[in-house]
């Protein structure tokens, strides 16, 4: 193996590793995938949510094969206060579609199935083995990888860096800047097991529908963070991720605190009731945004994924953006390499020439300025407004002798009282700006 | 179903160690810095603790390998992070 040349390199076997490798294959390269894991998918944790279109770009029939637990009908957006929430619900039965859009998954699973498509389509994997340093020449070129096998490393025309959030590999060879605490939320998730039955009632589903609870407000005790619900077949997956800088901080706040605290709310408790837990995992989640994305090609190198800090926290997408940028840079080496040319820094840059002209850079560039509005408001939002909102819902809907009116009035003032009318104003500006 | 220390939690969890071999280390120091001691209540895993002196240690074998202790110390160099070897470390079988 040590003296054998490979077209490319592939480090990491998560959805970007993998649609890389795959398309490169496709397309007749000669690759080598290298993961840590005893198998793909034994390191990766997600919540999950599976966009189809992503993958379908890649293989297209992979509904057959591909383990999905249950396609969406049901999201649930959630404001919550101590004692309840408010929100929004939207469902429809066009969900239960031919080609469902959207599907839960159990990520070990299934990237040990996108990772066995790999190898069928010719690519070498080689698991349980940590990539510890990239080879440079003299002229500064990436051109191979130090494995912590024994040997004097592999060689390729080019290393795809798919090495995910925490990627020692790119940040220790001065590829890219080390996570800003600011950058990074800490995710801590646990597996809830059920019969299908019981899922299916307490959700109120048939056969394979399934439903997605995304919740923010005083479960994070103040911090910027989201939690999150998801049925799949005979599990539900639970979760709380909250920005590293605002764990950090002070106060008394753990992660499997604020889980705990979301598992034993009014709302969610009687969902979960009686399940067996059998995993808990922690992971990273890059949500700097458009700011965050470190440079993407170099002589000998390309960054896909999560590496390349590709995350909406907004829409909670990852994968996709993780999957579509691992093709594009597989198809821009394809090309490159077709074209007899070298993985230089210029021929690789039609990659991001490329990311630039679909939905993923698009999206970044249209939420650049959430996580700079976070770090200001943030606090509002997850605290005062899921109160206020929970609040003024009670007043409204409780019938208790007073005129409508008034009760218009009091929530108006209450609203006035907690923000003052610059504070509403300003939040709501720094809002639609950044949401713009 | 609350509280559920750490350690009841990890036990769900399948992990292959790789004895003697720890992939995170502390740096020897008198008074830990501020990071350092957040650590013993930010790490999911709670592999960081104080000794009767107050200096940090850590336990890393139920660590999940997150890469939040690194994050949180990066500026002050306290730790030593780096992957286990292959095929070691935390094992997910739902991820
Ligand atoms: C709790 C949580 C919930 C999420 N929910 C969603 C969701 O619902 N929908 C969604 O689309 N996205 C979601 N995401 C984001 C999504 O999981 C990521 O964006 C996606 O996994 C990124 O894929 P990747 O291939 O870039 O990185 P990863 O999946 O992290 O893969 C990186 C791979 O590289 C390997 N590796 C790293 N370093 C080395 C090395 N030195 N040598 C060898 N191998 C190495 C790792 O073992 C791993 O297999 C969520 C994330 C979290 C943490
Ligand atoms: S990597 Fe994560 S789980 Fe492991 S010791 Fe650091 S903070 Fe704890």
């Amino acid at each position: 193996m040590t003296h054998e040349h490979f077209d490319a390199i592939v480090v990491g076997a998560g959805p970007s590793g993998n649609a890389a490798a795959y398309t490169m294959a496709q397309r007749g390269l000669k690759v080598l995938q290298i993961e840590r894991g005893e198998y793909a998918g034994s390191k990766n944790v997600q919540g999950a949510i599976l966009y189809s279109d992503a993958l379908e770009r890649i293989i297209p029939d992979f509904r057959e094969e591909a383990p999905l637990e249950r396609h969406v009908i049901e999201q649930r957006i959630w404001m919550m206060d101590d004692s309840g929430h408010t929100g929004m619900h939207h469902r429809s039965d066009d969900y239960n579609e031919q080609k469902p859009n959207r599907y839960t998954i159990i990520r070990a699973q299934f990237d040990k199935w996108f990772n066995r498509c790999v190898r069928e389509i010719g690519v070498t994997v080689l698991c349980e083995t940590t990539v510890t340093g990239l080879i440079a020449d003299e002229h500064r070129r990436i051109i191979g990888v130090q494995t912590d096998r024994d040997g004097d490393g592999i060689f390729a025309d080019v290393v795809v860096l798919a090495e995910g959030v925490n990627g020692l590999i790119g940040q220790r060879s001065g590829l890219r800047k080390e996570l800003r605490p600011e950058d990074v939320a800490l995710a801590v998730k646990e597996m809830h097991f059920l019969p299908q039955d019981v899922i299916d009632a307490r959700f109120n589903l048939r056969g394979e529908e399934g439903v997605v609870i995304e919740a923010m407000g005083t479960v994070t005790d103040g911090m910027i963070g989201t939690a999150f619900l998801y049925t799949n077949r005979e599990s539900i997956s639970v979760g709380v991720g909250c920005l590293v800088s605002e764990f950090a901080k002070s106060g008394e706040a753990t992660p499997h605190g604020i889980l705990d605290r979301f598992k034993a709310h009014p709302s969610v408790r009687a969902l979960l009731e009686g399940a067996e837990i059998k995993e808990y995992a922690a992971h990273l989640i890059p949500e700097g945004g458009y700011r965050a994305v470190p440079d993407l090609v170099g002589d000998g190198w390309i960054v896909v994924g999560d590496a390349g800090h590709f995350v909406n926290a907004v829409h909670r997408e990852g994968s996709n953006l993780a999957m579509t940028t691992g093709r594009i840079a597989g198809e821009t080496i394809a090309n490159v390499l077709g074209s007899c040319l070298a993985c230089t820094r210029d021929n690789l840059q039609a990659y991001v020439t490329q990311l630039q002209e679909t939905f993923v850079m698009k999206d970044m560039k249209k939420y650049k300025n959430v996580p700079r509005m976070l770090e200001h408001g943030g606090h509002n939002i997850m605290d005062i407004y899921p109160r206020l909102l929970n609040r003024s819902a009670q007043t409204w809907f409780r019938v208790d002798g007073r005129d409508k009116k008034s009760k218009e009035s009091e929530i108006l003032r209450s609203a006035r009282q907690a923000r003052g009318l610059t504070g509403l104003l300003g939040d709501a500006f720094r809002l639609a700006r950044a949401w713009r | 179903m609350s509280d559920e220390r750490v350690e009841n939690r990890l036990f769900q969890n399948r992990y292959v160690v790789d004895v003697g071999r720890p992939h995170i280390r502390v740096r020897p120091h008198e008074v830990p810095s501020r990071e350092l001691v957040a650590m013993t209540r930010v790490c999911p895993a709670g592999c960081y603790s104080q000794n009767e002196q107050g200096q940090v240690e850590i336990t890393a074998d139920g660590c999940m390998e997150c890469g939040t202790c690194r994050v949180v110390c990066a500026k002050t160099g306290d730790i030593e992070w780096n992957y286990p070897r292959g095929g070691y470390g935390v094992l997910f079988k739902f991820g």
